[in-house]
């Protein structure tokens, strides 16, 4: 067994570092041909890329032997239909009877988000440039409750059938009046986390609960109805990270005023009152 | 080498705290709503550990190469003033990185399937395989212009959000003109494009760029990219389905 294991270690890891050879014959070419420098560090970053591949090798054998099995059987269990009729018999309303569906849908977007690689990269950055006022954890369950929500609403949208683009619509228009109201700092950053939240963890896993639940639901096709959760799960993080932002300058707000009144007015416009968490100017 | 085992360590730890919300979940579905036994379980013990593992020596190596490798480049260009050449670096990057992503290359193949079954194009192995390589092609160039301008507007200072919101107008407006089989399959696209190595690489680029160039603000002006490059493949995709249906 443990052979076996070794050699599928070994065939990803020889797999992983053909995808990244574009890229890396794309530094190549434009640091020696066009840069013409030489690079500092080489070796520690040769040796870093090779943790880079060996640890996303692990990380993926370990997901494809162990959880990913495991995970779209549950997928498939959980919109079979015996099981849909054994546990909503209590309710006559035909999308409620799929309440297991919603609640694994968020347990599971909440969960793989979170051991997502690259958004952990990213919300190290934001850490760093924004000197700590973003915490890393913080940020990542913010965005994993944002692909939790998207994809309760994306199963809820495949058992009721209902089209994709409205729902993307509503999340734009929302997106776009955070955009004018939340600090101008953290805007950019919750763009690019609608991005990354959707890579190596969350897509097969996601896949299967859509493709499982568009071929069980009476009425729908897997072809049409299968695909969109990944859309989704890109749009509603950047609503629960402008929101996370938002929620702490208000916070900050209510503290302040709170000292406010405790201290009365006298150090109303020192410059350490006029500190704000998550916060930069506002966008006009 | 041996230096580093301490700290891996103490990774490994934390990227058991990561993961500790998958085990739960599983656990509480598979035992209380499901109410079976976990098959393999020692399979999915040693999988779990390989995880962990794999996680720690990965964020790692993110610090000690894609990290300086990024940021590095970014100070090089701005350094040698070349605005071209950071043009063409900036296209390459997104078009290479996503031109060969398996992601990518499954879901360009089954949408070929999808509009053969529609009928929008013809059913046989030539016209389908002709369909996912023109779409996975699309999505490539893509990526590549959305990094271009991405890196130029870095350059400039433009305020992301007037780009964004504009490039949600269209997504929109092409939406009520596009076939609605090539619909779901766009919107996905733009999720599938940015990979692992690919994140944290232009992140980091961004980040560089921006701070590197005078009156450039890290926070406001180096992020950005990821986000253009998951918004250009849904219009691309869209106009895509348009002229192919016309």
């Amino acid at each position: 067994m443990m052979g076996q294991w070794i050699t599928t270690i070994a065939e990803t890891f020889l797999s992983t570092t053909l995808d990244i050879l574009p890229i890396a014959g794309i530094f190549v070419f434009f640091q020696f041909a066009v840069l013409r420098q030489p690079v500092a560090n080489l070796e520690r970053k040769i040796i870093g890329m090779v943790y880079v591949l060996l640890g996303l090798s692990l990380f993926l054998v370990g997901l494809e032997r162990a959880l990913f099995p495991l995970g779209r059987e549950m997928a498939r269990q959980l919109t079979d239909p015996a099981f849909i009729e054994r546990t909503g018999s209590g309710t006559d309303i035909f999308w409620l009877k799929y309440y297991w569906v919603y609640i694994f849908a968020f347990c599971i977007g909440f969960a793989t988000t979170i051991a997502e690689p690259a958004l952990m990269a990213v919300a190290l950055k934001a850490k760093e440039v924004s000197g700590g006022a973003i915490g890393a954890r913080g940020l990542r369950i913010a965005v994993a409750l944002g692909v939790a929500i998207s994809l309760t609403v994306g199963t809820f949208r495949i058992v009721t059938g209902t089209p994709l683009y409205m729902y993307m619509i509503i999340g734009y228009v929302i997106v776009i009046v955070q955009t004018m109201r939340a600090p101008a700092m953290i805007v950019p950053l919750a763009y690019d986390s609608g991005g990354v939240t959707t890579s190596t963890v969350t897509v097969p896993l996601v896949a299967a609960l859509g493709l499982g639940l568009a071929s069980t639901v009476p009425g729908r096709s897997a072809l049409i109805d299968g695909f969109g959760l990944i859309a989704l799960a890109s749009l509603f993080p950047m609503i629960t990270v402008m929101g996370y932002a938002q929620i702490g300058r208000w916070l900050a707000k209510r503290t302040k005023r709170a000292q406010e009144n405790v201290q009365g007015n006298a150090q109303k416009n020192t410059p350490e009152n006029n500190c704000e968490d998550v916060s930069g100017e506002e966008v006009t | 080498m041996l230096g580093g085992a301490l700290p891996l360590l103490r990774l490994i730890g934390s990227t058991a705290r990561d993961l500790a919300p998958i085990v739960a979940v599983i656990g509480f579905f598979q035992f209380v709503v499901l109410k079976q036994d976990i098959p393999n379980f020692l399979d999915i013990v040693l999988g779990l550990v390989l995880v962990m593992i794999g996680l720690a020596i990965f964020v790692q190596g993110l610090e000690m190469a894609l990290f300086p490798i990024g940021e590095s480049l970014a100070h090089a260009f701005t350094r040698k003033a070349n605005l071209m050449w950071l043009m063409v670096f900036s296209f390459g990057l997104g078009f290479g990185t996503t031109v060969a992503e398996p992601a990518l290359i499954a879901i360009a193949g089954e949408a070929a399937s999808t509009m053969a079954r529609a009928s929008a194009i013809a059913n046989n192995e030539t016209a389908r395989s002709d369909y996912a390589t023109a779409l996975r092609y699309t999505v490539a160039v893509a990526v590549g212009a959305a990094i271009m301008l991405g890196v130029f507007r870095i350059l400039k200072g433009w305020p992301i959000h007037w780009l964004i919101i504009g490039g949600y107008f269209l997504v929109v407006m092409l939406t009520a003109i596009a076939p609605p089989e090539i619909i779901g399959i766009a919107y996905d696209s733009g999720g599938v494009t940015t990979s692992t190595v690919t994140v944290p690489l232009v992140t980091a680029l961004g980040i560089g760029l921006a701070s590197s160039i005078r009156g450039r603000n890290p926070m406001v002006d180096g992020f950005g990219l990821i986000a253009f490059a998951s918004l250009s493949p849904i219009i691309f995709v869209l106009i895509f389905g348009i002229v192919v249906q016309s």
